[in-house]
């Protein structure tokens, strides 16, 4: 069991903090505590990519010049580049994410004064009214 | 020859243009528009290029930057693609013309620019979701597609802003469930391109990791389309989005979710994979008809017009799903849920701008207060009621065969309780359609203002779009009948090796 566990370390890792980034989002009421919980959902599944490509005793995906042309036959050395190029993207992405969440959360705050979910939806109604 | 880069073209043209936009707004802001239809011409033209191609030669594939496919990323098109682009785009320049004068109403002028790019590049990621081959471009394109909408619908009026932070929640948890899945598969295979994956991935279907992949997958896509339980950010965004945003939105890029999610279904993983390992279809098929109903219910309770035909949408994914959930039991196989594609883009299309039309020139959203309103606007009425007709299914309109061909896909299924399901939520629609016809034709206007009623139109270049739409919603339904379109869809349904009953 403990071997189990263990032997899916990273993997359970990011469970835990996919499930922390979810519960931020559905149940807190606050907006911008919503937001802190995608940003953890999202990363979650950048450590994810990022541990996938690991590797023991393997070194960064840089081939120096004495290896000489045998160098890429020797995959075995290298981490897997490509995780960590799909999430260079995944991360601009985030980013972007956050950059227009927080926009529109500084006009939201201008319009209602508040973060409150069910403060707005109140002052929302009176205005509907 | 420049036929060639096609693919390329319908991406890159819009995606460059929208960066120009600003620059040139800067200087001169009647000129967004111009460059807005431009782009989306040379999105139209390589649309067309590319399907007539595909009818002649068959698929297309792009290696970008000439690297082979499994390393590089390769741009493919096959009947799928190459039908559902000519869509986008048509409703892209659609919303385009329509949103000329409305946007200078709604929108502060000096945001003008800014809107229009983000609405060209709402487009390029529709587009490009469409064209590409590849399952992470695929998850960059929808959230280049997804952030421009954010932003489309935060411009909205008020209440617009705590919408789109809803839309920006769910649509993350969707995008990023579908991050998720296209990781499980990049473990299990080691590719991304959709081609390769789909080589790949049979002698590994009984994993748990594809499986687990598929659902993550399946789901994420399925908050894009506002599937019915997922839906809950759907009504609110349609219904504060500005009116051209609504227009685009429920028709590109709500249609664009639904082809990657069949892409994913049908052409990543296969029928085979469906049918015996993960039988999704039966529950898809349930689902959809929950949907078909309960959002029904929910648009009768409306009285905001532009909210209860966003409940109407959840219905119509709803019979799109249905068409999808059945493919595998009919010979008829993917053409029902291709046809309600193209079939509810113009009937939501045409209705949204009607919708549109009455906030813009009447100042009325809510349908109560719709009296005398076919007097004074007659025209947009007029698209009203034709495209409302062609929704509840009368016959020769687009709405008409899509549901004919559910029935005979329901009735090869031997699934009866679909039929059944058809029928009621067609009931349900002539309920809340045959309100809001009444209202605005029947029931008497107040007081003694009757008589003094003018007409009072909207502006051409917002009619235009919304007339033709509205005939487009018969021409095409005879077009589907004279089967102009067969071929399209017997190429989609014998590359997905649908449309032989097992």
């Amino acid at each position: 069991m403990l071997e189990y566990l263990i032997s899916k370390y990273n993997y359970w890792m990011y469970v835990v903090i996919i499930l922390i980034g979810f519960y931020g989002m559905m149940a807190k009421s606050n907006l911008m505590k919503k937001l802190i919980g995608m940003g953890i959902f999202q990363w979650a599944i950048i450590f994810y990519f990022m541990s996938i490509s690991a590797k023991k005793g393997a070194t960064l995906q840089i081939i120096s010049g004495h290896h000489g042309a045998y160098a890429v036959a020797r995959a075995v050395d290298y981490v897997n580049p490509l995780p960590s190029v799909l999430m260079l993207t995944a991360i601009v992405v985030a980013v972007a994410t956050t950059g227009i969440t927080l926009s529109v959360l500084i006009l939201i705050f201008r319009r209602y004064g508040t973060f409150e979910e069910d403060e707005i939806i109140k002052l929302m109604n009176e205005k509907g009214k | 020859m420049i036929s060639e880069q096609f693919p390329a073209l319908i991406v890159v043209t819009p995606l460059i243009l929208s960066f120009f936009i600003p620059v040139v707004g800067w200087w001169r802001r009647s000129l967004c528009l111009p460059i807005v239809l431009v782009a989306l011409s040379v999105c139209m033209v390589s649309a067309i290029g590319m399907l007539d191609t595909v009818l002649k030669h068959g698929k297309i594939s792009y290696w970008l930057g000439m690297w082979e496919p499994p390393w590089g990323i390769e741009y493919v098109v096959d009947y799928l693609n190459a039908y559902v682009l000519v869509i986008v785009s048509f409703f892209g320049i659609a919303a385009a013309i329509y949103s000329k004068r409305n946007v200078e109403k709604e929108i502060p002028e000096h945001k003008i620019p800014q809107f229009y790019t983000l609405l060209l590049l709402n487009i390029t990621g529709c587009l490009g979701i469409v064209v590409t081959g590849d399952a992470f471009n695929l998850y960059v394109l929808l959230e280049i597609a997804s952030f421009s909408a954010y932003g489309l619908v935060a411009i909205g009026s008020e209440g617009a802003l705590v919408a789109s932070f809803r839309y920006i929640v769910m649509g993350t948890i969707g995008a990023c469930f579908y991050l998720l899945g296209v990781g499980y598969l990049y473990i299990v295979t080691g590719s991304l391109n959709m081609e390769n994956l789909r080589i790949l991935l049979p002698p590994l279907y009984d994993t748990r990791a594809v499986q687990t992949a598929f659902v993550f997958i399946l789901i994420g896509l399925g908050i894009k389309i506002a599937l019915f339980p997922l839906h809950t950010w759907q009504p609110n965004a349609y219904t504060y989005a500005p009116s051209a945003v609504s227009v685009l939105i429920s028709t590109a890029m709500a249609k664009t979710c639904v082809y990657a999610l069949i892409r994913i279904i049908f052409s990543v993983f296969t029928v085979d994979f469906i049918t015996r390992y993960v039988p999704i279809l039966d529950i898809i098929c349930w689902v959809s008809v929950v949907a078909m109903i309960a959002g029904s219910i929910f648009a009768i309770q409306e009285s905001n017009l532009k909210r209860m035909l966003a409940y109407s949408s959840i219905a119509n994914v709803g019979y799109i799903m249905l068409g999808v959930g059945l493919a595998t039991f009919t010979p008829l196989g993917l053409t029902p849920a291709l046809m309600h594609i193209l079939n509810h883009a113009v009937m939501k299309g045409c209705l949204f701008m009607a919708a549109c039309a009455f906030i813009y020139k009447a100042g009325l959203w809510d349908i109560r207060d719709f009296t005398g309103l076919g007097r004074r606007m007659p025209y947009t009425c007029f698209a009203f009621i034709l495209a409302a007709l062609a929704m509840i299914g009368m016959p020769p309109s687009v709405g008409f065969i899509t549901k004919w061909y559910l029935i005979l896909a329901a009735i090869d299924a031997k699934q009866y309780v679909f039929v059944a399901a058809i029928f009621f939520s067609t009931l349900l629609m002539i309920v809340y359609f045959w309100r809001v016809i009444e209202i605005m034709y029947l029931k008497p206007v107040e007081g003694s203002k009757g008589n003094e009623i003018k007409i009072d139109e909207e502006p051409v270049s917002m009619l235009i779009p919304g007339l033709a739409l509205a005939v487009l919603c018969f021409l095409i339904g005879i077009a589907w009948v004279s089967g102009v379109f067969s071929p399209i869809t017997e190429g989609v349904n014998s590359r997905f090796g649908l449309g032989i009953v097992p």
